[in-house]
C-alpha cells in the first residue's frame, strides 16, 4: 500500500493537471496555404509562448476545395474558430450571411490599417470589418538585374525606352516579357501591371468605382491598347504559352522580364536561387506623368461568429493584428504583410512595398468588380485573351466588359 | 394468398439477386440524378437552397446573356467533338480493325499498340499531350524544327482556330483503341463461307468489304456510334486538364462539361465567382435530356439492325 503522503501528492497532482487542462481553450484554425504549414505552425508556436492558455491547431485544405469546404461547414453552424478568408467579393457573402463576427472596434490595432487595405475585408453592406488583412500583393513587371546588368540596360522611365528595352533583349536572343495569354487570368496580370499607368491609376479607379464614369470611358481603353501594343514583345507563340511556361522562361533566364505578382518572389527563389530580381512600374510616354502599379489584398483572418470561443479566437486575432506578428510573416513568408509598418528585409520586396506606397492603386477587376457573376476579371481575362490573339477588335473586347459588368453592378444599370 | 406465396416462391430469388445493384444504382445513380433535377428548380445562394423558381434557371441558361451564348457555344463545340471523332473511327479506326483482321504478322504488337492509349487516364493523356505541344519546349515543336519546318511550330493549343480540333485529335489517339477493338472482334466473328461465298462469285476485295463485311459491321458501328455520342457529350478532362476550366482561349474549347463545372463550383483563383448551383443543375439536366433523347433514339435503331449468324 502506498504511504498517504505520497497518495495525497498522486491525487493533487492529478487535480492540478486535470485543471490545467480544462482551462486550455484548443482553437481551430483553417486555411487553403498548405504550402505554408511550418510557417503558421511557427507563428502559432509564438502565439502560445505568450498566450499558454490557448492552443492553435492549423488546418490547410486544397486551395481549389477550401471555398466549398467553409462555406458549407460555417452555413452548417460548425467550421472553426479562425478563418481564413478571401478578399472583397470571395469574403463578402460570409459576412453578409452573418457568419462572421465583425472585427472594427473589437481590434484596436485595425485603426492603424490603411483605409484602402481594409477594403479587402470590408462588407460593403454595412461598411464593417470583418478581417484582419494578411497579405498584400502588388502587380507590376520583374526584371533580371543580372541581365539588365550585362546588356548595360536600365529601368525604363518612358514608353518608348520600355520598348527599345525590349528591343535590346530580344536582340540578344531571349524574349522581352515572359508573359504568354494561354492561361485567361495571365492576361489579367498583364493588365495589372501595364494598365494603371494609362487610365491614370487611382482617380479613374475611384471615378468608376462610384459610376460616375464605365468601362467605355476612353482612358480604360487607352490602357488596354498600350497591353495590345506589347504584343510583339511578349514571349514567342504567346498565345501557346500557359502560367508555369511564364514562370520558366524568366526563372531559367529565358525572358529579360515579366509583368508579374509580387508573390511570384517566393516561387522564383526556389526555381532558380540565383536569380536577382528587380521591379519597375510599367512607364508612361514622357517621364513627367507619374506611373503607377496595381495592389490587393489577398485575405484576412476572421472570427466564426459560432465559436464557441470568441474570447481567445479575439486575442488571436490581436496577435495576428500585431506589428511583431506582421514582421515575423513577411520575414518568414517573403510576402508583404497588410500590418503597418513592418519592413521586409529582402531587398526585392523592399523595392516593391516602395513603389506600392508611392504608386499603388487598386487593382481594378479583382478589387472592385468580383462582386457578381460574370466578374470583371472574367470578363476582362477572357476578352483580352481574344484581342491578344487577333481573334477580336479591342472595341468589342470592351462593349463586352461593359456589357457583362453592368449585368450586375448597379450604378451602370 | 397461396397465390401470392407461389409466385414468391418462383420469383423472390430475383429480388434477392436484384437488390445489391438496385441500392448501389439507386444510391449513386437515381438519386443524385433526381436530387439535381430538384436543384436546377430552386435558387440558390452560393451552397444554400433558397426558395422555388419553376424554370428560372433554364431560362437563365437558355435565354439570357452570357449564359445562352455560352450554352450554344458548348453545345457546338461538344457537336463538333462526336462529328469528327466519329468521322475518325469510321474511316481510320474501321480501316486499322479490317487490316488487323488479316492476322498479318505483328498482328498481336499492333493490337496491343492501337490499344495502349486506351488504357492510359485521360488525365495523364492530357498533361502528356499539352507538354508535348508545348511550342516553346514542347516535343513536336523541337521535331518540326529539327527537320527545318520552323514555320510549322504553331501555338496549337493558344490558338482559337486550331485548339479544339487539336483536342479532338489527341481524344481520338487515346479512344480508337477502343472501337478498333470492337470492330476487330465484329470482323473476325463473320463467317468465313461468307467470303469466300462471295470470292466465288467473283468479287472485288473492295466489293467483299462494302456487301459482305461493313453490312454485317453495321450493328457493331451503331453501338460503338452511341457511346462514342454518350462519351463526347459528357467530355471534360481533356479540356480542363489542357486548357483549365474555363475553356481557353476565350471559351474556343469549352464544352457543356467544362461550362456546367465552372458554374457549379465558381473559379476561386482565377475569375473569383461564386458557385451557382441552380444554373449548373440546369445545364447537367438539359445535357441529360439532350444525350437521353439522342440515345434513345439510337438504341432503338441498333436494336431494330441487329444480325444473328
Amino acid at each position: 500500500m502506498m504511504p498517504r503522503t505520497l497518495r495525497t501528492f498522486a491525487l493533487t497532482l492529478a487535480v492540478a493537471f486535470l485543471a490545467s487542462a480544462l482551462a486550455q481553450t484548443n482553437l481551430t484554425f483553417w486555411s487553403w496555404r498548405t504550402e505554408d504549414v511550418a510557417a503558421y505552425e511557427q507563428f502559432i508556436a509564438a502565439f502560445q509562448a505568450e498566450n499558454p492558455d490557448i492552443t492553435v491547431s492549423f488546418t490547410p485544405y486544397l486551395n481549389t476545395e477550401y471555398n466549398t469546404i467553409l462555406s458549407t461547414a460555417l452555413q452548417g453552424g460548425g467550421g472553426p474558430d479562425i478563418v481564413h478568408l478571401r478578399a472583397y467579393g470571395g469574403m463578402e457573402s460570409l459576412a453578409q450571411a452573418g457568419l462572421l463576427v465583425r472585427l472594427d472596434g473589437q481590434v484596436a490595432a485595425l485603426e492603424g490599417f490603411d483605409p484602402g487595405v481594409l477594403l479587402g475585408a470590408t462588407n460593403r453592406a454595412d461598411g464593417g470589418v470583418y478581417g484582419v488583412p494578411f497579405a498584400l500583393q502588388t502587380v507590376q513587371v520583374l526584371y533580371n538585374i543580372d541581365m539588365f546588368e550585362r546588356l548595360g540596360l536600365e529601368e525604363p522611365t518612358t514608353w518608348a525606352e520600355l520598348l527599345a528595352v525590349g528591343d535590346a533583349l530580344k536582340a540578344s536572343g531571349v524574349n522581352a516579357f515572359a508573359n504568354g495569354t494561354k492561361d485567361g487570368w495571365t492576361n489579367e496580370t498583364l493588365f495589372g501591371a501595364v494598365g494603371p499607368t494609362f487610365y491614370g491609376g487611382t482617380p479613374f479607379f475611384e471615378a468608376i468605382t462610384a459610376g460616375e464614369t464605365d468601362f467605355t470611358d476612353p482612358r480604360f481603353t487607352a490602357a488596354l491598347e498600350r497591353m495590345v501594343a506589347l504584343r510583339p514583345y511578349l514571349a514567342d507563340n504567346y498565345t501557346g504559352i500557359g502560367y508555369t511556361d511564364m514562370q520558366t522562361l524568366f526563372a531559367f533566364e529565358q525572358a529579360g522580364m515579366m509583368a508579374a505578382g509580387s508573390y511570384e518572389l517566393g516561387n522564383m527563389a526556389s526555381l532558380n536561387p540565383l536569380l536577382r530580381i528587380g521591379s519597375f512600374a510599367v512607364p508612361a510616354d514622357d517621364a513627367a506623368t507619374p506611373s503607377a502599379i496595381s495592389f490587393y489584398v489577398d485575405g484576412s483572418y476572421g472570427i466564426n461568429a459560432n465559436s464557441p470561443h470568441q474570447e481567445a479566437a479575439l486575442r488571436f486575432i490581436e496577435f495576428l493584428a500585431s506589428q511583431e506578428y506582421g514582421q515575423m510573416f513577411t520575414d518568414t513568408l517573403q510576402q508583404i504583410s497588410a500590418v503597418p509598418g513592418t519592413a521586409p528585409t529582402s531587398e526585392a520586396l523592399a523595392g516593391m512595398v516602395e513603389m506600392m506606397n508611392e504608386q499603388g492603386t487598386p487593382y481594378l477587376m479583382l478589387t472592385a468588380f468580383r462582386f457578381g457573376t460574370p466578374s470583371g476579371s472574367t470578363l476582362l481575362q477572357n476578352e483580352m485573351q481574344a484581342v491578344m490573339a487577333g481573334d477580336k477588335d479591342l472595341a468589342e473586347a470592351v462593349v463586352n466588359i461593359q456589357r457583362g459588368v453592368a449585368e450586375w453592378f448597379a450604378p451602370f444599370q | 394468398m397461396r397465390d401470392a406465396r407461389r409466385w414468391w416462391g418462383k420469383h423472390g430469388h430475383l429480388f434477392v439477386f436484384l437488390t445489391p445493384a438496385l441500392l448501389i444504382y439507386g444510391l449513386f445513380m437515381a438519386y443524385p440524378l433526381v436530387s439535381s433535377l430538384t436543384y436546377s428548380l430552386y435558387e440558390w445562394d452560393g451552397y444554400v437552397r433558397k426558395g422555388f423558381t419553376g424554370l428560372a434557371n433554364f431560362a437563365t441558361v437558355l435565354t439570357r446573356w452570357p449564359y445562352q451564348e455560352r450554352f450554344w457555344g458548348a453545345l457546338s463545340h461538344n457537336a463538333l467533338f462526336f462529328v469528327l471523332t466519329f468521322a475518325i473511327q469510321t474511316t481510320l479506326g474501321l480501316f486499322v480493325a479490317v487490316l488487323l483482321a488479316r492476322k498479318w504478322r505483328g498482328f498481336a504488337f499492333f493490337q496491343a499498340a492501337y490499344f495502349l492509349p486506351h488504357t492510359l487516364s485521360l488525365v495523364v493523356v492530357g498533361f502528356l499531350w499539352r507538354m508535348l505541344l508545348n511550342p516553346t519546349w514542347g516535343a513536336v515543336a523541337q521535331g518540326l524544327r529539327r527537320v527545318g519546318l520552323d514555320g510549322w511550330v504553331q501555338p496549337w493549343l493558344g490558338q482559337s482556330d486550331s485548339a479544339l480540333v487539336t483536342i479532338i485529335l489527341v481524344n481520338a489517339w487515346a479512344w480508337l483503341g477502343f472501337p478498333i477493338l470492337v470492330y476487330l472482334a465484329a470482323v473476325q466473328a463473320i463467317p468465313r463461307e461468307f467470303h469466300e461465298a462471295a470470292v466465288v462469285d467473283g468479287a472485288s476485295p473492295w466489293q467483299d468489304f462494302r456487301f459482305v463485311t461493313f453490312p454485317l459491321l453495321l450493328p457493331s458501328i451503331a453501338m460503338v456510334t452511341i457511346l462514342t455520342f454518350i462519351w463526347d457529350f459528357n467530355a471534360f478532362e481533356l479540356v480542363f486538364v489542357m486548357q483549365g476550366a474555363s475553356g481557353s482561349p476565350n471559351y474556343a474549347t469549352d464544352l457543356l462539361a467544362t461550362f456546367f463545372y465552372r458554374t457549379a463550383f465558381g473559379d476561386p483563383t482565377t475569375g473569383g465567382e461564386p458557385g451557382q448551383i441552380g444554373v449548373a443543375a440546369a445545364i447537367g439536366v438539359l445535357m441529360l435530356v439532350i444525350i437521353g433523347i439522342v440515345s434513345a433514339f439510337g438504341v432503338r435503331f441498333t436494336t431494330r439492325s441487329q444480325t444473328e449468324f
